[in-house]
């Protein structure tokens, strides 16, 4: 398999030294300000879900409107774009990339590749406090004058800016000033994460040796690294065009029979900027999805991940094409229409490093020992989900295909089976397989799968019929459709019935609320492996790992993450620090 | 087992849901019948690739599930068959790119002699232009826009003067002749989208754009904006109205230019 690096002695050279580590003195430094990654990834963990709770009851309020149009009297237009722009905005940035990267980076990172903590625990403490401040400034939006942004999660200029939109006087500012924040704070955490992945690994930790979930989070953070920049810098310009009158992307315009000062700016140059961060985006999400969901099936399914190395080629293929197919969001924007050769052409050739993926994680599959529990329907529920919304990427990313859907509710669909409820499914699947090294409780079962099982099949039944409507030609981001004769009337009843499955899912969740809070006390002790696990997280003396993870001791690693079911071994798992065994050959 | 088999499951629902639900795209009204055909082409590749991936994930699942004693088998990878995989995707991918992208050369180059229209945007209406009979468009600036000019044509332009101009949202066109829509927008982004022609593009501030069609029946179809523009976006709403001949010369015959629309306002 991998490269062999155990010496005569059966032991791998040293690779770091162990480091000193900062001590806590007071419950306020250990568990507020914390410097302990841990604890940092909790906060952010929490941090992300509470913001999230608000985008999805704002994904309440979109689906009302959608279904029982002017039915509900405080849902007008204003309060409907700055409820899509909000929810679009918090669900990407605010909850999905701060609780993968942020949350599970920050818990799973040095566990996993046997660190006592990041390598610059004081700026990932900051990078959490900036973080909750520019979550803080973007809630704040709801407070101020015209509410919060309404220009939609985009964007887009010169409407962004104008008067014609919602939350013009305070809100766009607000928004661009949180966004800023976030960049500053992710930059800091990302670094750490990069950093600590190259130099804080263990001895024995090769690169080839790291869980999948190390390498989607690193390969998410180093692509963040690389697209954050061009929403940084579309921000602080878009901010100028709107504070200060300068004109990076507004040319000379007349709005509502007024000119306006502006002349020259360019509106595609902002997309390009946008979407340069926005579509690495998807994959920031998705890498460490991928990463965690491998870890989860081949755990619970009791068999080595299938074809390893592949897996690690796909995600760096992957997070290097997709900085290269951003142009696929702009087929119908008005650029240079011969650039869609160049990026159909990308676009669908990620779908060869991708489509691997999911080969792979179905052969895991194939001859395994599958065990049902909670983590592993979560996997499953993501596998489906994700080939169904990877596969309409395929519509969407063929240019002439793109044409007539792009803007439509087949994007909206689209987009929320592959990067809304697959990257979520992932998460819930996490929690409930980590529960046990956070707490040292067990999360109940048959509340996790009754969990699963509505949130699943009601996303489901959320989002895919939504394609067909997409396929009528209904577009996205329409307040209300009025009369439209080329719509069925049977639209309204599918519509109603969305909404519903929505209200159904979004309730749902109330049962894990319940379960996560429950099991703190009540749950079944967890010891300090429950699943039987080989990964090194699941290795440490203390559960929960107590301050510097490991003890006395860091550990040493004598083969990959996967040894399960291996030939000759006693037990079906063989942990990543257990010396090597009497005729095993090295992996 | 229950969990492979809800799987499953939901495979087959997808399909039905497919093949019996009542919501088709509308019926074609131009000549983008082959952006309809690569649609088709996809589906069927797609859908076999999801229908094959989840049902072969269903039977692992049953075949596979934990039974006492059941131990699995130590795997790590097997070149040939992740070749052999990859290699099909690669195939099917090449199958979906090659005809979209040769489609999309002739989407992006409206043949010789198509008779030319603009389409304007304006937070939150649709105007158009037709170059009369001189058959050139005058040229504009947004420094002309005034009430009396909406459009910003400039007064100084004399191939401006026989423009038409049409400021009620209602564009007509005649059927069967190739149609290249030049689009402009005076204040934001805005998108001219009718489902029954598939074609649209968006209108930017600052730029030209266009697409063009063949538009193949005659009828009534609904113009929308699909860039969100604000807050009346969804208000902003224009019709298309595909002519026979003599039914458009009349309409044609009823438009007014940019000189007679000048002449009065100034009384
Ligand atoms: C129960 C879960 C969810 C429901 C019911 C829901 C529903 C919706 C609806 C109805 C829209 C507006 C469609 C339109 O443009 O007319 C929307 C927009 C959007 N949603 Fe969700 N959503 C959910 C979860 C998520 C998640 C997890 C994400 C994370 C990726 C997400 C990301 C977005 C984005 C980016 C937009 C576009 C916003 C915009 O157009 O500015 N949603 N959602
Ligand atoms: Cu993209
Ligand atoms: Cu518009």
């Amino acid at each position: 398999m991998t490269d062999v690096s155990i010496e005569d002695d059966g032991v791998p050279s040293q690779e770091v030294e162990d480091v000193e580590l900062y001590h806590a003195t007071s419950w306020l430094t250990k568990y507020v300000f914390s410097q302990d990654a841990k604890v940092i990834a909790i906060q952010y963990a929490c941090t992300a879900i509470a913001i999230g709770l608000v985008a999805l009851v704002l994904s309440w309020l979109i689906r009302l409107q959608l279904a029982f149009p002017g039915a509900i009297p405080f849902i007008d237009a204003n309060v409907y774009y700055q409820a899509v722009t909000m929810h679009g905005m918090i669900m990407v940035v605010y909850m999905l990339t701060a609780i993968f990267l942020g949350g599970f980076g920050n818990y799973l990172i040095p566990l996993m590749i046997g660190a006592r903590d990041m390598v610059f625990p004081f700026v990932n403490m900051l990078s959490y406090w900036v973080y909750l401040l520019a979550t803080l400034i973007l809630a704040a939006s709801y407070f101020v004058p015209g509410g919060p942004s309404g220009a939609g999660w985009t964007l887009y200029p010169p409407q962004a800016i104008l008067t014609g939109t919602p939350g013009h006087e305070w809100g766009i500012i607000l928004m661009l000033a949180s966004l800023i924040l976030f960049i500053v704070g992710f930059t800091m955490g990302g670094l750490n994460y990069v950093v600590t992945v190259l130099q804080a690994r263990t001895r024995g930790m090769t690169l080839m040796r790291m869980p999948l979930t190390v390498w989607g989070i690193f390969t998410a953070a180093v692509m963040a690294l690389l697209a954050f920049p061009g929403l940084f810098v579309a921000c602080v310009m878009l901010l100028l065009d709107r504070t200060l009158g300068t004109s990076f992307f507004v040319p000379a315009i007349v709005e509502m029979g007024e000119r306006r000062d502006y002349s020259g700016g360019s509106p595609i140059l902002f997309q390009h900027l946008f979407w340069f961060f926005g579509h690495p985006e998807v994959y920031i999400v998705a890498l460490p999805a991928f990463g965690m969901v491998s870890d989860l099936i081949s755990v619970h399914a009791r068999k080595n991940i299938f074809g390893y190395r592949m897996m690690v080629w796909a995600i760096l293929a992957i997070g290097i094409l997709s900085m290269v197919v951003w142009g696929h969001h702009m087929y119908v924007s008005g650029m240079n229409p011969l650039f869609g050769f160049f990026f159909a052409v990308t676009t669908l050739a990620i779908a060869v490093p991708t489509a691997m993926k999911v080969y792979n994680w179905v052969v895991t599959l194939w001859r395994a020992d599958i065990h049902f529990t909670t983590p592993m329907l979560f996997a499953l529920g993501f596998l489906i989900t994700f080939v169904n919304g990877g596969i309409t990427g395929l519509y969407l990313g063929n240019v002439i295909v793109d044409v007539p859907l792009s803007a439509t509710l087949f994007v909206v669909a689209h987009f929320h089976m592959v990067m809304g409820i697959a990257p979520v499914l992932v998460i819930f699947g996490a929690i409930y397989h980590w529960y046990p090294k956070i707490t040292g409780r067990m999360m109940d079962e048959r509340l996790g799968k009754i969990h699963f099982w509505i949130t699943f099949l009601g996303a489901y039944a959320v989002f895919f019929p939504m394609h067909y409507l997409g396929l009528v030609g209904v577009p996205r981001r329409f307040y209300e459709m009025g009369e439209t004769a080329f719509v069925p009337h049977s639209a309204v009843g599918l519509n109603i019935f969305m909404t519903v499955m929505a209200l159904i899912v979004g309730f749902s969740q109330l049962i894990f609320f319940y379960n996560a809070f429950k099991s703190l006390k009540h749950g079944a002790l967890a010891g300090g492996n429950p699943w039987r696990a080989a990964s090194l997280e699941w290795q440490t003396p203390e559960t929960p790992p107590g301050h510097g993870n490991w003890g006395k001791q860091l550990p040493i690693v004598y083969r990959w993450p996967y040894g399960y079911s291996i030939p000759g071994a006693p037990d079906d798992f063989l942990p990543q620090n257990a010396p090597p065994q009497r005729g095993e050959h090295a992996t | 087992m229950l969990v492979a088999a809800i799987m499953a499951l939901v495979v087959v629902a997808s399909l039905l849901f497919h093949f019996l639900s009542p919501w088709r795209p509308t019926q074609i009204a131009s000549n983008w019948g082959f952006i309809d055909d690569t649609l088709a082409l996809t589906f069927i590749v797609t859908s076999i690739g999801f229908v094959a991936v989840v049902l072969f994930m269903s039977y692992c699942l049953y075949r596979f599930r934990h039974q006492p004693g059941r131990r699995s088998t130590y795997e790590p990878e097997n070149r040939r068959l992740e070749l052999l995989l990859g290699g099909i995707t690669t195939v099917a991918v090449i199958l979906l790119l090659a005809p979209g992208l040769s489609v999309w050369g002739r989407f992006i180059t409206p043949p010789e002699g198509a008779m030319e229209v603009e389409a304007v945007g304006a937070q939150w209406s649709w105007s158009f232009r037709l170059p009369g009979a001189d058959k050139h468009f005058g040229s504009t600036d947004v420094r002309f826009i005034d009430t009396a000019n909406a459009l910003g044509v400039n007064p100084a332009d004399p191939r401006g003067r026989d423009d038409l101009i049409v400021a009620n949202g209602e564009l007509h066109l005649p059927e069967g002749q190739p149609i290249k829509v030049l689009l402009r927008s005076i204040d934001v982004l805005h998108d001219f989208y009718v489902p029954e022609l598939r074609a649209k593009m968006d209108l930017v501030p600052g730029m030209e754009t266009y697409f063009w069609f063949t538009p193949t029946k005659t009828g009534q179809f609904e113009i929308l904006c699909v860039a969100y523009c604000g807050i009346g976006h969804p208000q902003m709403r224009g019709t298309l109205f595909i002519d026979s001949d003599s039914d458009y010369r009349k309409w044609l015959a009823a438009q007014k230019t940019f000189a007679q629309t000048r002449k009065a306002e100034a009384f």
